[in-house]
């Protein structure tokens, strides 16, 4: 493939590749260039596949803005393939720069996993790549683009694998209904943007009108508490995302909330509703007022059917759910962003001409001593008032799980004022501030003989006596805060849905449906911390961004626990790539994932097995995070060139 | 002024190594980012005048290290138009904490009839607890002159757009200087108060107050010069930044 065609020529080629794609999939070139109220991505069935990667405007917003399509549509073709068969997919680039598609979640050889640096050089300008590989799972997945801020601009769509066998879940109708968010801006200019103000796009923060209200409230001297603590940390309590609705539309397969996705219904049928958040950034609280859903399937791996009314997506999961609407009436599916700032909507209706009442934004939730790694139990949530805390005994906290040494590193610790923490789970002692057999959660805490991965060589894995330990390399100007007593928080609903007085879906709730997908017993455990800085707009793990970062090695079908420590104030769905996430949910129970949402002040751990030789990618999934540095290369190595390596080092 | 060429020239070597060394990001692509922010620009309604005054400041580099400048300054309105003062600052600024970045830099004063004044900056800036931006700068200059120089802005919300910001600035200096009018010790204070409302995060209009006030010999020294020791007047400028 030759790229050195000038440049006006390739823009012409690719004005053609484009054209000839839109044709064939009945598309007139207006409708390619202008998508205004189109409906969503068209699905593509098969096991042949000529994909084109190119750049057309779209007008989401009034306005055409440039955006990164395949085949000239956003979200990109839903792929509808059938397991056990093996797919070819040629994929030409068309853009000026460097492309790639990720299959997220999908088991498949190194070279296939299209992350450039890793995987293979990426798509070059002008060239093809066939990625090929036989399909050895079904259920709901999606795929986007792994180089630079393309996913944010378009390049993403869903993926569905049909089971080999009958689906025990037979439905009259199946959507799939990706979730994403848009932005008129170019993602380069946001991202530089939350470099330099990273609380540009947060327009929820607290004013001095909301202090003296507090005051009328709560009186004068237990408000300057609360807001004491986030002043003396020099956070805010209403970081709840980074990028909101300020710039973003929130898009239902491509439709914006007035573009109204409709997906049609008879009354009674079983409707198989296949959730994917395919956002850059953003985090949806979903539910269908009127309607409940039962889950049949998170990141395609079947579950247990749990019935819920409302459910947290994170950035990278899928939800496959059924509902049973028996009405002749319209149902709004309603997707509210984590930070109130915006929502997507559809609806689902058995007349075109129908639609359903869209919901208030709920008032924005404040985060709490909770999602600053205090302990589950702040006082909102426990009913404790400000009064106990008083008769808190400080040598003993030094004793128990808290370390005064970090305390006085200065910027969270500096902070903590022990006088308003009111922080039962501290004087309990243990080492990490809670009795975790009280939550639910006797499997790991008690296998106490999975010894800690540590290695010289890697900053990564340091000795440590608790997972809760703070590496050396969390104390720097990347990191600006660490969690005290993070906790297991997976039956918590997390914050903003937690006075429901409906049910929402918690990980707790949900287990595999075929009982145990691999062992519960690891041989080792890396732990590591998530980290950053929410001022400089720095993240990393363990305080190191990937850019210093060496590769975590895991020794080939080896069953390795992996416990993540989420420091920040922020939620992280944290995705590894090849390998599945057996998520331990406490009493021996998998929960089988490829990306795990992680809330602020949580612990949480689960189990991988090694079984696929490679370079993989692990990242959290909000994408400026991973940009800045959220990000480990895993290698998956022969055992035997691990054992070598460890004799010619002795 | 030999002394302080070689110094910024080192400077300037120092940033290149450390600005110039990538942190690498995801694909080989180095991550650089720079701000241009006209913190002030502004009229100030003065006893002899009106007054353009500005304060500035740009940076350039990764998230630990960025080359840094800023430059604040005074020219009066009136009578054909007369910079009163200006200062420039270049500097290595490095994070060495959450919050906080140290700076080692050089400055010049030019002085429109005086002579300039040359120095070398040794500082910290960063975000205090309760969101105090904070900037604590110690200048040496050449024949044994020094200023010691604490700044402090805090922004209040009344809306998400309408914004108070309170700020004071302090100078101290360890030796007079005739020539300039300034005696030891403290020697002036800055305070200001401006309300502003952003149209946009990057472009806000403001009005406010600001007030100047002389101490010690250096009030002396206005005296002498038939001059006031302290003056308030009240601002209207904008704040932009890209």
């Amino acid at each position: 493939m030759t790229t050195s065609f000038s440049l006006p020529r390739r823009r012409f080629v690719q004005g053609l590749a484009l054209g000839g794609t839109a044709l064939g999939l009945g598309l007139t070139p207006t409708q390619l260039f202008a998508r205004q109220g189109q409906t969503g991505a068209p699905e593509l069935r098969g096991n042949q596949f000529q994909l084109n990667i190119g750049a057309a405007d779209v007008n989401l917003t009034g306005r055409n803005r440039p955006a990164t399509l395949v085949n000239g549509s956003l979200p990109a073709p839903t792929l509808r393939w059938r397991e056990g068969e093996t797919v070819t997919l040629r994929v030409t680039n068309h853009l000026p720069e460097t492309t790639s598609i990720h299959w997220h979640g999908l088991l498949l050889p190194f070279q296939m996993d299209g992350v450039p640096g890793l995987s293979f050089d990426g798509i070059a300008p002008g060239e093809t790549f066939t990625y090929q590989f036989p399909l050895r799972q079904s259920g709901t997945y999606w795929y986007h683009s792994h180089s630079g801020f393309q996913e944010q601009s378009g390049l993403y769509g869903g993926l569905i694998i049909d089971p080999a066998e009958a689906d025990p879940h037979t439905v009259d109708r199946d959507y799939a209904v990706v979730l994403s968010d848009w932005s008129d801006q170019d993602p380069k200019r946001i991202y530089a943007t939350l470099k330099k103000l990273s609380h540009y796009y947060n327009f929820s923060e607290r004013t001095l009108f909301d202090t003296l209200r507090d005051f009328r409230e709560k009186g004068v001297v237990r408000t300057l508490k609360d807001r004491h603590m986030w002043n003396r940390m020099r956070m805010s309590e209403t970081d709840l995302a980074d990028v909101t609705g300020y710039t973003y539309s929130f898009l239902v397969n491509g439709h914006t909330p007035a573009a109204n996705w409709q997906a049609r219904f008879e009354p009674g049928e079983r409707i198989k509703l296949r959730f994917i958040n395919a956002s850059a950034m953003t985090i949806f609280d979903l539910r269908i007022p009127g309607l409940d859903m039962t889950v049949v399937a998170m990141d395609g791996q079947p579950v247990k059917p749990v019935r819920f009314h409302e459910c947290r997506l994170g950035v990278a999961e899928t939800l496959d759910v059924i509902v049973e609407p028996k009405d002749h009436r319209a149902y709004t599916l309603f997707a509210q962003t984590i930070d109130r700032s915006g929502y997507a909507r559809g609806t689902l209706t058995p007349d075109p001409s129908l639609s359903a009442e869209v919901p208030e934004l709920d008032p924005v939730p404040l985060l709490g001593h909770r999602e600053m790694g205090m302990g589950a139990m702040d006082h909102g949530a426990m009913g404790h008032d400000s009064g106990a805390m008083k008769t808190m005994d400080h040598s003993r906290m030094n004793h128990g799980g808290m370390d005064h040494g970090d305390m006085n590193h200065g910027d969270m610790s500096g902070g903590m004022n022990h006088g308003s923490m009111n922080h039962q789970g501290m004087s309990h002692g243990t080492q990490d501030g809670m009795d975790h057999s009280a939550m639910g959660h006797t499997n790991h805490d008690t296998n106490a003989a999975v010894p800690f991965a540590v290695s010289a060589d890697n900053p990564d894995l340091p000795a440590r006596q608790s997972a809760t330990e703070h590496a050396d390399s969390e104390y720097g100007p990347g990191v600006d805060m660490r969690a005290m007593s993070p906790v297991p928080m997976l039956d918590d609903p997390g914050i903003g849905l937690r006075d429901r007085d409906w049910k929402v879906l918690t990980y707790a709730d949900l287990e595999y449906a075929h009982g145990l997908p691999d062992s519960t017993q690891p041989e080792r455990e890396i732990v590591l911390h998530l980290t950053g800085n929410m001022e400089r707009y720095m993240w990393s793990f363990n305080g190191i961004p990937f850019a210093d970062a060496e590769p975590l090695e895991l020794y080939h079908n080896e069953r390795v626990r992996l416990t993540l420590v989420n420091d920040t104030m922020m939620h992280h769905p944290i995705h590894l790539h090849g390998l599945w996430s057996d998520l331990e949910l406490g009493d021996g129970r998998l929960l089988r994932k490829h990306t795990l949402l992680v809330k602020p002040g949580e612990k949480l751990s689960y189990l991988v097995r090694a079984d696929a030789l490679g370079r993989w990618a692990y990242h959290c999934h909000l994408l400026y995070h991973m940009e800045a540095g959220m990000f480990r290369e895993v290698r998956v190595v022969p055992r035997h060139q691990h054992h070598t390596d460890e004799e010619s080092r002795s | 002024m030999k002394a302080s060429m070689t110094l910024s020239g080192l400077l300037v070597a120092l940033i290149a190594v450390f600005v110039g060394t990538p942190a690498l990001a995801m694909e080989g692509m180095p991550a650089r980012f720079g701000q241009i922010l006209v913190d002030q620009l502004e009229a100030r309604d003065a006893d002899d005048g009106t007054v353009a005054a500005w304060s500035a400041n740009a940076w350039y580099g990764g998230d630990i290290n960025k080359l840094y400048f800023a430059t604040e300054g005074e020219r009066l309105m009136d009578r054909g138009g007369e910079t009163e003062s200006l200062e420039t600052r270049l500097a290595w600024s490095r994070a060495f904490a959450p919050y906080w970045d140290w700076q080692l830099g050089v400055r010049r004063d030019w002085q429109p009839d005086d002579p300039n004044r040359d120095w070398v900056s040794v500082g910290v800036m960063g975000v205090a607890p309760y969101f105090f931006e904070t900037e604590a700068n110690l200048f040496l200059g050449e024949s044994g002159h020094s200023e010691l120089r604490l700044e402090a802005e805090y922004e209040l919300l009344f809306t998400q757009r309408l914004i108070l910001t309170p700020e004071v600035e302090a100078s101290l200096y360890g030796k007079e200087d005739r020539d300039l009018g300034i005696g030891q010790g403290l020697a002036t204070v800055e305070a200001g108060l401006r309300l502003r409302y952003e149209i946009r995060r990057e472009f806000a209009p403001y009005i406010g107050v600001h007030w100047e006030k002389k101490f010690g010999d250096t009030a002396d020294f206005a005296r002498d010069h038939g001059e006031d020791t302290s003056d308030t007047m009240l601002v209207a400028g904008i704040r932009v930044w890209y």
